[in-house]
């Protein structure tokens, strides 16, 4: 008889839905079929079972071409090319679990690299602005329940956060917001008419690149000074319509994306929509939060600031202390100029995300990558280790974008001798503990911790 | 004044950081000693001699002594970091935090700097020939107390990020600036003889900034109250005068609330 799994969270996007059904075969090897999922989530449910997903690391040979070498070899390969470099850099971790991370980070503190995620080219900004002006945000789960004005700025969750509407931010029937949608008002702000814009009440056309002036402009009307006729290319009217619907909101939510944070002046524009949210709390309650892309992207956040105090740039080769400056720690900036000697990519596409004159500069250096799946920049690198995926083959926590830790489940077995994300890392600082013969202090630390307490969940 | 002289003679693969180029570590050191100096390249010590040929002598204090890096430092970080007293000159580039948390002295850069060119500043004078990108006599990342006394004169371009969170001192831009000037600025003046593209004085509290060239796009936070002639930086002009960011909170005085003043050259 197949078993249904239930209360199964999706490694997809940074909605982290935790909702899902998935219906396993009898031996407990294949996924048949997955229920309550969008359909990016049912595909990554599917993938696991591809036959043409590799099942041992590959490395580059002199003649170009890829060969299946073992675990030890690739492990021993990597901790040397670690060990051996002035500063690698390692970057990643869309989509691994905390334990994972916390793993990386050890031995990126035993290599004395710089670490880094994928924040870096996508909410990093948003992370400086909530440096400079703090975080007055909430849970996705007081949105659902309280929210009856919600803006969407320069991010568009029908496409890249499928269920996100659903579950918590325009449809949804909550505590106080029994009316769902009818209750709701939506104001989307993004130069494109997207398929969110569509389903607003309120959709200013902003002139792409004038988030600031925008922003600026609300501030000055909740201040209740004049404002230019038009500002960013939207008429005053309209925009002291949006102001006085948030104004009069009994719990007003901002949402705010990509659009929002990389266009020009990023972490500026940011910070402007923190301080437009702290004067809207004059009037009513109003709260902020980032569209976090992947369901674990706010782990590394949480994962390092715990461990080495910043979320991440984390610039691990003084030895003494963490140094983070995002502009000069950043891994698009270390690339661009040259900084580093040694690329690892967790869990990421770096290939496919990073500008091809980036890659150009990594691909000087060895270049590691370590992903369950075949990728751009796994076919460019010099070795590819395969891992198990997390929240299919492997448990783990992870953070919503709201920040909130959830248990995500392994519904079926991985690959045999595929280790996962934390199992491979772990072996790789054991090896350059060997190799530097020093105490692998973190691992004793862990088995101590783990034989201390109950793992059942 | 008793002078060092650095000759750079190799390129490093990475990036150097050097925090030691200041007169307060050379002061008292003899060539051979400064040579013997720790810098670093990545997670890799290394020696200053490794990358510099040190020659001459320097003074009993930073105050009496003067560097003088014979050459280029495309690839050095840190140079002046902390500084109190005394001289560096630069023949060629320099990168990144040139004079950054720098306290006194005198720093001149004869190509030009890249990001982070006085960084949370204190006191002293930086003065580049040529452009500058970004964060110029900014605050440190999270940091709400930026610049605070001092004078940067760049007499090239510079990118975005122009006084952030400044309390006080004087940056000149004698030619044009990107975006963001003086953004959450309570204090200190910003002059920027070219064009700016946009954001001047975005969130910004208190402090000035001269305009003498055009703003693209103008924050509708800002509105004209008078037209006024003032002479700044030695050259006598009229501007508009603005007050802003009227977005953002401001301070009372005698029962008035007080703006920061932004002029644009009329």
């Amino acid at each position: 008889m197949p078993k249904l799994i239930t209360q199964v969270g999706c490694p997809y996007c940074g909605s982290s839905c935790d909702d899902l059904e998935v219906l396993v075969s009898d031996d407990g090897k294949k996924i048949l079929e997955t229920h309550n999922a969008c359909v990016i989530g049912n595909e990554i449910f599917h993938h696991v079972s591809s036959p043409s997903r590799p099942k041992k690391p590959r490395m580059r040979q002199p003649d170009g071409t890829m060969k299946e070498i073992s675990y030890d070899e690739a492990v021993d390969f990597t901790a040397k090319t670690l060990l051996k470099s002035k500063k690698p850099l390692i970057y990643g971790f869309g989509s691994t679990n905390c334990e994972g991370m916390s793993a990386v980070a050890r031995v990126a503190e035993k290599a004395g690299a710089v670490l880094d995620n994928c924040a870096s080219i996508c909410h990093g900004p948003s992370f400086l602005a909530i440096f400079d002006n703090g975080y007055p945000s909430c849970t996705l789960g007081e949105v659902k329940n309280r929210a009856d004005v919600v803006v969407f700025w320069g991010c568009n969750p029908m496409h890249a956060h499928p269920r996100h509407t659903s579950r918590y931010s325009i449809f949804p029937r909550g505590f106080f917001t029994t009316k769902g949608q009818m209750q709701r008002t939506i104001i989307c702000v993004d130069p494109r008419e997207t398929d969110t814009a569509k389903l607003a009440d309120m959709h200013l056309m902003i002139k792409q690149g004038h988030d600031y002036d925008l922003f600026d402009a609300f501030r000055t009307v909740l201040r209740g000074h004049p404002i230019p006729e038009e500002v960013a290319g939207i008429k005053r009217e309209k925009i002291e319509e949006a102001a006085e619907a948030m104004k009069k909101a009994r719990f007003c939510m901002i949402f705010f994306g990509m659009g929002c944070c990389h266009t020009d002046g990023r972490n500026h524009n940011i910070d402007i929509a923190i301080s437009t949210t702290r004067d809207l709390n004059t009037y009513t309650k109003a709260s902020i939060m980032a569209m976090r892309g992947h369901y674990n992207i706010a782990g590394p956040g949480q994962v390092w600031s715990w461990q080495f105090g910043f979320p991440y740039c984390l610039d691990l080769s003084k030895g003494t202390h963490a140094h983070m400056n995002p502009g000069e720690t950043s891994s698009i900036d270390l690339a661009m100029r040259d900084e580093v000697d040694c690329f690892v990519n967790v869990g990421t596409d770096a290939g496919a995300h990073f500008p091809i004159a980036a890659i150009k500069h990594l691909k000087k250096h060895p270049f590691i990558t370590v992903d369950p799946n075949i990728c751009m920049a796994s076919e460019i690198s010099d070795l590819h280790i395969p891992v198990r995926v997390v929240g299919v083959e492997e448990p783990g926590v992870v953070y919503r974008m709201d920040n909130v830790p959830i248990q995500f489940k392994k519904v079926i077995d991985g690959p045999e001798g595929v280790p996962s994300d934390e199992e491979l890392f772990d072996m790789v600082y054991k090896r350059m503990c060997e190799l530097t013969q020093t105490e692998p202090f973190w691992i004793l630390a862990k088995g101590h911790a783990q034989a201390s307490t109950p793992t059942e969940h | 004044m008793p002078t060092i002289t650095l000759k750079p003679y190799k390129t490093p693969e990475l990036m150097l950081e050097c925090y030691n180029i200041t007169p307060d570590v050379f002061a008292g050191k003899k060539p051979e000693e400064i040579a013997e100096l720790e810098i670093r390249e990545g997670k890799t010590r290394v020696k200053l001699g490794d990358f510099f040929e040190a020659s001459g002598s320097s003074g009993m204090t930073a105050a009496e002594t003067d560097i003088h890096i014979a050459g280029d430092c495309t690839r050095v970080k840190y140079i002046g970091n902390k500084m109190t007293a005394g001289s560096i000159t630069v023949d060629g580039n320099a990168d990144m935090y040139v004079g950054g948390w720098m306290k006194g002295g005198k720093i001149h850069v004869k190509g030009n700097v890249h990001s982070f060119c006085g960084i949370a500043m204190e006191g002293g004078e930086i003065l580049v020939d040529g452009n500058a990108e970004n964060y110029v006599g900014c605050a440190y990342r999270g940091d709400w107390r930026g610049m605070r006394g001092g004078t940067i004169r760049i007499k090239g371009n510079a990118g975005n990020d122009i006084g952030t969170f400044m309390l006080g001192g004087t940056i000149i831009i004698e030619n044009n600036a990107f975006i963001h000037v003086s953004t959450h600025a309570e204090g200190g003046t910003v002059i920027i003889k070219g064009d700016v593209q946009g954001r001047v004085g975005g969130q910004m509290v208190k402090g000035d900034i001269y305009v003498f060239g055009n703003i693209q796009y103008m924050l509708p936070g800002f509105k004209q109250v008078d037209k006024v002639e003032k002479e700044v930086d030695g050259e006598k002009a009229t501007f508009l005068h603005y007050i802003g960011d009227l977005g953002e909170r401001h301070p009372k005085s005698k029962g008035k609330e007080i703006y920061a003043n932004l002029y644009v050259k009329a």
